[in-house]
């Protein structure tokens, strides 16, 4: 009880975390729940209003598409999309990654030089070719996106985690551990995992933008999210064809894209402090 | 006039005062020895001298350098000074020499960026300074790069780029600390010969150095100067209470309080442990040679070495942190594995280890109360979370920590608690052997007795067997019944405590009882019996390892390898050991 209300109070006292993490919640909620009220829905086309500007006239309020479809319902389900594809493969690369990386460091010698060579020899596949093939073997699917993403981020993750747990697996408190027996699988949860938690968060939050990058990018190959859903970054896209003539259209996505990803940034910097034992006093 | 003049000088950042109301003058040509703890101010005080405090800092008061104000002035004013007038000796020159330079070169810089010369003239001033620090041939070695030096020759070089600007006043920050002993008196002596006029401003904790090489002396406690004045005179009738704790923890050879030696059947015996790693490039590095050991119940053992004598090789052999080459662990007739790992988890919790560093053997994201009950829950997982925080408080008790540790974390002890709990860690399962590699080299000295003294206590108590691992003579003095000294991965000297530190039968162990530095200024500077420094590991010299060193080598000893003799209750390995006369 007492823990958890300590680990509550640090959470209040740290402002990175709660104006980000507070504004993403409610960017989150909001792209919930918004489009149930709204009298549209994103796939709907009014070619008798096209590239309409933004306004209270029939709840068109961030205005409409080239083909007349309301963009305040189309960003709202850009947002859900792109939080989604960015939490589920940072999850992903988190997982794999620590895991992978923190076993290989830590057990070191011979089975860390082919669980090395094995990510190395995954590096050297060429990711939209990887991708293809997923594609051709498992049909077109919103599931593969995260599969793709997360493969490729989880190979950063394990060499970061790996070079720290290195340097970790030298440290006497570890020795220490190991000279009473302490098993392995101990050791690296309680010793090596929580010594590496501010390295890792602070690299989460980099792979998050990252993931919405790559993610818009699959989009505009046509290899990712499919038309007449959309994503943020295939709004992005779109709204870059239409700069002139509809500034909103890449304004729009664009700021909220921009105001994620900065958000991002900050909550990874406040988690690392949060994390960091030594931080709070 | 006073070449530097404090006057209640005041460091502060924020709420936490630095420094307080400190005044003290040197003259020209002086040598004054600021003595206090880690987190006394000495340090505090010699950068806001040379105005290297960060722009956190708040100074008040006034330093004057020869007659002008130095609080306040600017980078320019400062350049000044330090080009030409004061210079710094850092602790540690691996960290203070660039290692990508070259040493002539880096001296040649300081001489250029001050304008003092160019050119040729340059390169002769740095060869003419290495030299006179006693490094040989300054001609080839003004060309190596700070990590093809050994630590002596470093500092040296450290000293040379100090002196190269003939400053009026040189401050050493603890300018030995990350040194050797034997090296230690070298640099200590070499500065008393080499300062000509240059006033000297000695910061240590050391009082043993300063009682040898200062004529003044100040004590800090907390920021505040606590007493000033002639080094005999401190040290004869001290007035304040600091200054007698200080110097009741001086390290000295209490040759007369060396325990008596303890009889009965060894609990954990070494015999003939040999040590090698693969070194790229050189082949096998031998780091430990055919040493044999033997601990008794109650007994604690001492294993004296300065770098490289294989001392902590060994220790890791014994635990089995690394597999022995040859040779055979035994505790209580059971002869161990050599790898910890296929070792029987009752033989773990029978040996435990303290490390040097109290805090890097702290897991810095555990409490207090999880960190001490980690060997217990393995040893004993049956036992229920009362029962185990019981222990816990009971077993933090023991080494004088209360419970309201249990929610700290490590980086809110000291460094004194910290390697409490490490004690604390260590004795939860009840072990028969503590085993303390280097375990009070990080700690000030009033925190070392205390550590020491606890222990002593716990030993008399419980019956515990101690191997104390350490490379000052002076520390082991008082708590050792046997002393074994190793050099290059040899024993050369084995016996009780009383007769290793009254009569030594070694060289080496005679130079090493001379490197303590005495804290009695009365006693005069003991003079250094040995030159050079510890040979590399990878190349170690023929026949006794130590002739290149040894004032009494003759041409046996750089053939032929001494084989261990005993002379009365001493085991050595010298091969005129029966002739030398080694008496102080």
């Amino acid at each position: 009880m007492s823990a958890v209300l300590r680990l509550y109070r640090r959470i209040r006292r740290n402002r990175a975390v709660n104006v980000s993490g507070g504004i993403l919640a409610a960017i989150a909620v909001l792209a919930v729940l918004l489009p149930l009220v709204s009298q549209n829905n994103y796939l709907e086309t009014d070619f008798g209003r096209i590239l309409e500007a933004p306004g209270l006239a029939d709840m068109h309020w961030f205005g409409t598409d080239d083909l007349g479809r309301d963009l305040f319902v189309r960003t709202m389900m850009g947002i859900r999309v792109t939080l989604l594809v960015a939490i589920v493969a940072s999850i992903v690369s988190l997982v794999i990654g620590v895991l992978y990386g923190a076993f290989a460091g830590y057990v070191g010698g011979r089975v860390d030089a082919v669980m090395m060579r094995f990510v190395d020899a995954l590096y050297a596949m060429p990711f939209i070719f990887f991708v293809i093939l997923l594609m051709v073997v498992f049909e077109r699917n919103f599931l593969l996106i995260f599969v793709a993403i997360g493969a490729i981020n989880w190979l950063d993750m394990a060499r970061i985690v790996r070079g720290q747990t290195l340097s970790l697996r030298e440290r006497e408190f570890v020795e220490a551990a190991r000279l009473n027996g302490v098993s392995t699988a101990r050791i690296i949860l309680r010793h090596i995992a929580p010594n590496l938690m501010g390295v890792v968060i602070v690299y989460v939050t980099l792979t998050i933008p990252q993931a919405i990058l790559v993610e818009s990018f699959l989009s505009f190959l046509g290899l990712g999210i499919q038309e007449p859903q959309t994503s943020l970054g295939a709004l992005v896209n779109a709204g870059v064809n239409q700069m002139e003539s509809a500034p909103w259209m890449l304004l729009i996505p664009g700021g909220l894209l921009a105001l994620i990803l900065m958000c991002f940034n900050f909550l990874g910097d406040g988690l690392r402090d949060l994390f960091d034992a030594r931080q709070n006093r | 006039m006073s070449l530097l003049n404090i006057c209640q000088l005041g460091i502060r950042y924020g709420d936490v005062v630095a420094v307080d109301d400190l005044s003290f003058a040197i003259d020209s040509g002086e040598s004054v020895g600021l003595v206090g703890e880690s987190g006394s101010g000495k340090t505090q005080t010699a950068l806001a001298i040379l105005g290297l405090l960060p722009a956190t800092a708040e100074i008040s008061g006034s330093i004057k350098f020869a007659g002008e104000e130095f609080v306040g002035a600017d980078d320019r004013a400062f350049d000044k000074l330090r080009a030409t007038r004061v210079s710094i000796v850092f602790q540690d020159p691996t960290q203070a020499l660039n290692p990508y330079l070259r040493i002539g070169e880096q001296l040649r810089r300081i001489l250029i960026a001050h304008n003092i010369a160019a050119g040729a003239e340059a390169d002769a001033r740095v060869i003419e300074t290495l030299e006179s620090v006693g490094l040989p041939d300054p001609k080839r070695q003004s060309g190596a790069y700070p990590h093809q030096l050994s630590g002596g020759m470093r500092q040296r070089a450290m000293i040379a780029s100090a002196l190269i600007t003939s400053p009026d006043l040189l401050i050493a920050d603890e300018p030995t600390t990350a040194l050797d002993v034997t090296v230690q008196a070298q640099i200590l002596e070499l500065l008393d010969t080499i300062r000509k006029d240059t006033a000297l401003l000695l910061i240590t904790h050391d009082l043993g150095v300063v009682a040898g090489h200062c004529d003044r002396m100040l004590v800090l406690e907390n920021g505040g100067l606590v007493e000033s004045g002639a080094t005999r005179q401190v040290f004869g009738t001290p007035k304040c209470a600091h200054t007698v704790s200080l110097l009741e923890a001086a390290p000295r050879l209490k040759q007369s309080i060396a325990p008596q030696p303890v009889s009965g059947k060894a609990l954990l015996r070494v015999d003939g442990a040999s040590v090698s790693y693969r070194e790229p490039g050189y082949g096998r590095l031998h780091a430990v040679k055919s040493v044999d050991l033997a601990l008794r119940k109650g007994e604690t053992v001492a294993i004296v070495g300065e770098s490289g004598s294989g001392k902590s090789s060994l220790v890791r052999a014994l635990l089995g942190l690394v597999a022995a080459e040859s040779g055979a662990v035994s505790f209580l007739g059971e002869t161990l594995p050599r790898d910890a790992r296929s070792r029987r988890q009752q033989i773990r919790r029978e040996l435990q280890l303290i490390f040097q560093d109290p805090a890097g053997s702290l897991n810095p994201q555990m409490r207090v109360s999880d960190i001490v009950v980690e060997p217990l829950s393995v040893h004993e997982p049956s036992l229920d979370r009362r029962a185990c925080r019981e222990r816990v408080i009971r077993i933090l008790e023991q080494v004088d920590l209360g419970a309201e540790f249990l929610q700290r974390y490590p980086h809110e002890l000291s460094g004194g608690q910290a390697q409490r709990v490490a004690i604390a860690r260590a004795l939860i399962v009840e072990p028969k052997v503590l085993i303390c590699d280097e375990a009070v080299a990080a700690l000030d000295g009033t925190v070392r007795e205390q550590i020491l003294k606890l222990l002593q206590d716990i030993q008399g108590r419980t019956g515990l067997s101690i191997l104390f691992i350490s490379h000052d003579l002076g520390v082991v003095s008082s708590i050792s019944h046997r002393v074994l000294v190793m050099y290059l991965g040899r024993l050369v000297e084995c016996a009780d405590g009383q007769t290793v530190f009254g009569s030594p039968k070694h060289p080496y162990t005679r130079a090493l009882i001379d490197a303590v530095p005495v804290p009695d200024p009365e006693a005069g500077i003991a003079h250094t019996s040995l030159s050079g420094e510890v040979p590399s590991i990878l190349s170690p010299p023929t026949g006794c390892a130590f002739h290149p060193r040894c004032a009494y080598a003759e041409s046996r000893c750089t053939t032929e390898l001494p084989a261990p003799t005993a002379i009365g209750a001493t085991t050595v390995c010298c091969h005129r050991a029966t002739e030398i006369d080694l008496q102080a």
